[in-house]
């Protein structure tokens, strides 16, 4: 009699253990499955995440820094306690820095403008200063420069100069909050003539949320006609529903302009059937800017409810009728609840998509109604101040993501449906 | 199927063939690219400038538009990859590129050009003047035949109700307040460097504030006056001439303190073309292209050798026109180079509460 081992590990048709093969086929399915998922994850990288990333850097690293353009100065500084003016060491590095600054000429003026940021008016005295350094062959400096100009007598500027000399800086992204440093470097709130960002962001969130809210309410109701009726009409409104989907976002944002204006179609029809006798203001003001909005919004929130209502089977309100639901209980304990992934998708859509908006609130909405990428575009574009650019945009982002976690703690994105 | 092979590759063969021919484009003939401010000025210079320019050397002139944001030329300059050759850039943008050193100085010896002929001249090292523009006040004389006689009719909210079209900018808004206010007008700059200056300014702004409609693009104004939108607005000059006489609209011009102020040609510091913006550049500031300019647009040209061949059907309606010139007030390009930024920094701050 032979007597055979029982073999406890199980294995396949060619000997190889059924635990490795397992393993294996579970391999080539990962390294299939993250073959298709690289590129996108890729590009999404590449695009997406490092440039923000540097937009991030941009806000605290200033871009402008003094580092660079007054390096020995930057260093002196370092010393300096604050109190009183810095020493003659400081002012002699100073000047050295201006003297090359004024040969290369360009960098004198960059100078300027940093401290122009903190100190209005100062820029025209750096590049007065560093002509008139140029002039001077030796030291003492201290007396010299104070004498070239007063400001430099002032412990105040000093100040500033130490502050923007160093390589990671909170300037920016106080400035985006209205908050500034004083002379002692303590932070101060920005008197109110000159405060506005606080405002800005608290109106961009509040546009957003009255857009959200538009475009839910009347988002809604067309959503649940176009998932009930009969596939030809409901194809022939869906159509009606895209088409202004399809148009070039500028071309319906100067349609309502022509609609909304004074003299424009919506004021002479309200006259025309008497309703008015006036002309009323409907543009260059918030209520033209939301109606625009909503407009334009109103497919992105109306899609997704569609979607998720068009999976909802009719035999659930016909049983809880039956059951003897009246018509509205059965529609808000049976219906509705089924349709909420569909209201966060679209709702949440919207919303993130109105926080961003420029071109339509540029174009319908008066300066009062002009939302927080306005001012990016600003700092941006005009004022080449990309600190600020990036500071605005990094605020935005944060808020963005905090209002996006709370909703994921209130609704929750794993309940969130697109169709 | 039987389309595959033979008719994939005699495309592949039909598509090499014509990347091939695309590449071997004739060479010698080069492409300048010219970025302005768009809308009927750009017209004019196309008229005037880019066509003839064209035709007269072979070289192309590539177009581009925006308005005044010159931070894609310091973002080019300063990557290196300069694309724009020729910028129109107003003086404020042109000083402040210049002292940040992001355009090229002007060899004028390179130019060819004389730069005593030139009004304006000796203001910006880095640029070429072009033209000679102006901020004034227009009004449809249709709907309002009597209209307004000053620059401080903007602020008479009793006299001409309804609502005023400025731009959303600091620039002549402010010096137009303070001359409203009583500033004489050889004095406005020197108030308006002071601190008080600027509150007083502000100050008579905020008695319209309310009745405003801030436009941005030098496009707007005409659009905003011929749809009813304002009463009256500030714009540019030639911009209003161009609806009077292209769009037959009835639009009447105040000059009384008609902001003036340049415009200049300038190059991207580094950029690949600066030979041949040079010559482009020497060629549109000859006096007869200049006065030819004025056929399109009205804007003064700022090559005084132009003016004597200008049509004199044109000349009224110039800025330099002597009966304009009367209380003229010249945009000052130091003061603004100097305080440009902290007081749109200020009108910003005013306009967002």
């Amino acid at each position: 009699m032979v007597s055979t081992t029982v073999d406890r590990v199980a294995r396949t048709a060619d000997g190889v253990p059924l635990k490795v093969k397992l393993q294996q086929a579970e391999r080539k399915r990962k390294l299939r499955a993250v073959a298709l998922v690289l590129p996108l994850f890729l590009f999404i990288v590449a695009g997406f995440v490092v440039p923000i990333s540097i937009m991030l850097f941009n806000s605290v690293h200033d871009p402008e820094g003094l580092r660079t353009l007054m390096p020995k100065t930057s260093v002196a500084l370092q010393s300096w306690d604050g109190q009183d003016l810095p020493s003659e060491e400081v002012f002699a590095a100073f000047a050295e820095d201006l003297k090359v600054a004024q040969i290369a000429k360009n960098p004198v003026a960059a100078i300027g403008k940093r401290l122009n940021y903190e100190m209005p008016g100062i820029r025209s005295k750096v590049i007065a200063t560093g002509r008139a350094v140029a002039k001077l062959e030796q030291g003492p400096y201290k007396e010299a420069l104070i004498k070239i100009n007063a400001v430099w007598g002032e412990r105040a500027t000093w100040a500033v100069i130490q502050r923007s000399s160093r390589v990671f800086t909170s300037f920016y992204l106080l400035n985006a909050l209205d908050y500034r440093f004083d002379e002692n470097n303590e932070i101060f709130r920005r008197p109110a003539a000159d405060s506005i960002y606080q405002d800005i962001f608290v109106r961009t969130i509040a546009i957003s949320i009255m857009v959200t809210t538009a475009t839910l309410l009347l988002g809604f109701p067309v959503a649940y006609l176009l998932a009930t009726l009969p596939l030809r009409t409901s194809n022939l409104l869906m159509i009606m529903v895209l088409l202004p989907f399809w148009t070039s976002l500028l071309v319906r944002t100067t349609a309502w302009v022509v609609l909304l204006q004074t003299q424009g179609v919506v004021n002479d029809i309200l006259i025309w059937v008497g309703i008015l006798n006036e002309r009323v203001q409907l543009i260059f003001n918030r209520g033209g800017t939301i109606v625009a909005m909503t407009h334009i919004q109103l497919p992105f929130t109306l899609l997704p409810i569609y979607s998720v209502m068009k999976t909802i089977s009719p035999t659930h309100v016909r049983a809880a009728r039956s059951l003897g639901a009246g018509q509205f209980y059965a529609f808000w304990r049976v219906y509705f609840p089924q349709t909420i992934p569909g209201i966060a998708a679209g709702s949440l859509l919207t919303f993130i998509l109105s926080l961003g908006y420029y071109i339509t609130p540029a174009l319908v909405g008066g300066p009062k109604d002009q939302m927080i990428s306005y001012f990016v575009a600003l700092y941006t574009n005009r004022e080449l101040n990309w600190g600020m650019a990036s500071a605005l945009g990094g605020i935005l982002l944060v808020a963005t993501l905090i209002l996006y976690f709370v909703y994921n703690k209130l609704i929750g994105v794993d309940r969130m449906k697109f169709g | 199927m039987r389309i595959g092979i033979l008719s994939t590759s005699s495309l592949v063969l039909a598509g090499l063939t014509a990347l091939a021919l695309g590449a071997a484009s004739p060479a010698a003939a080069e492409d300048l690219t010219v970025v302005s401010w768009g809308g009927s000025y750009q017209a004019s210079q196309r008229e005037a400038f880019f066509k003839p320019f064209a035709k007269d050397t072979g070289n192309k002139i590539l177009e581009e538009e925006y308005n005044g944001e010159i931070a894609k030329v310091r973002a080019m300059v300063e990557t290196g990859n300069v694309s724009w050759d020729v910028v129109d850039l107003d003086t404020r943008s042109a000083l402040a590129a210049c002292a940040e050193g992001i355009i090229e100085t002007i060899d004028w010896g390179k130019l060819g050009l004389d730069k005593s002929k030139f009004i304006g001249g000796d203001v910006n090292e880095c640029g070429v003047p072009n033209i000679l523009y102006s901020w004034v006040l227009a009004y449809d004389k249709d709907k309002t035949p009597n209209g307004p006689t000053s620059s401080a009719d903007i602020f008479d909210l009793q006299k001409f109700p309804g609502k005023r079209g400025l731009q959303k900018a600091a620039i002549v808004n402010l010096e137009w307040a303070l001359l409203a206010d009583g500033v004489a007008l050889a004095d406005v700059y020197k108030v308006l460097a002071t601190k008080e200056g600027v509150d007083r300014a502000f100050k008579k702004l905020d008695t319209i504030k309310g009745q405003v409609v801030w436009w941005e693009a030098g496009a707007q104004p005409p659009q905003l006056l011929a749809d009813g939108e304002v009463v009256m607005t500030t714009g540019w000059n030639g911009r209003f001439f161009n609806a009077v006489r292209d769009d037959h609209k009835n639009f009447g011009i105040v000059w009384d303190h008609q902001g003036m102020d340049w415009d200049w040609w300038t190059m991207p510091k580094g950029g690949p073309k600066v030979d041949l913006a040079y010559e482009f550049i020497s060629y549109a500031s000859q006096p007869m292209a200049m006065a030819n300019q004025t056929k399109w647009i009205s804007y003064g040209p700022a090559n005084k050798d132009a003016v004597p061949n200008i049509e004199a059907a044109t000349l009224p309606d110039l800025p330099t026109a002597p009966d304009n010139m009367g209380t003229a007030l010249l945009l000052d390009p130091q003061f603004w180079a100097d305080h440009n930024e902290e007081l749109n920094e200020r009108f910003n701050a005013w306009l967002a509460q």
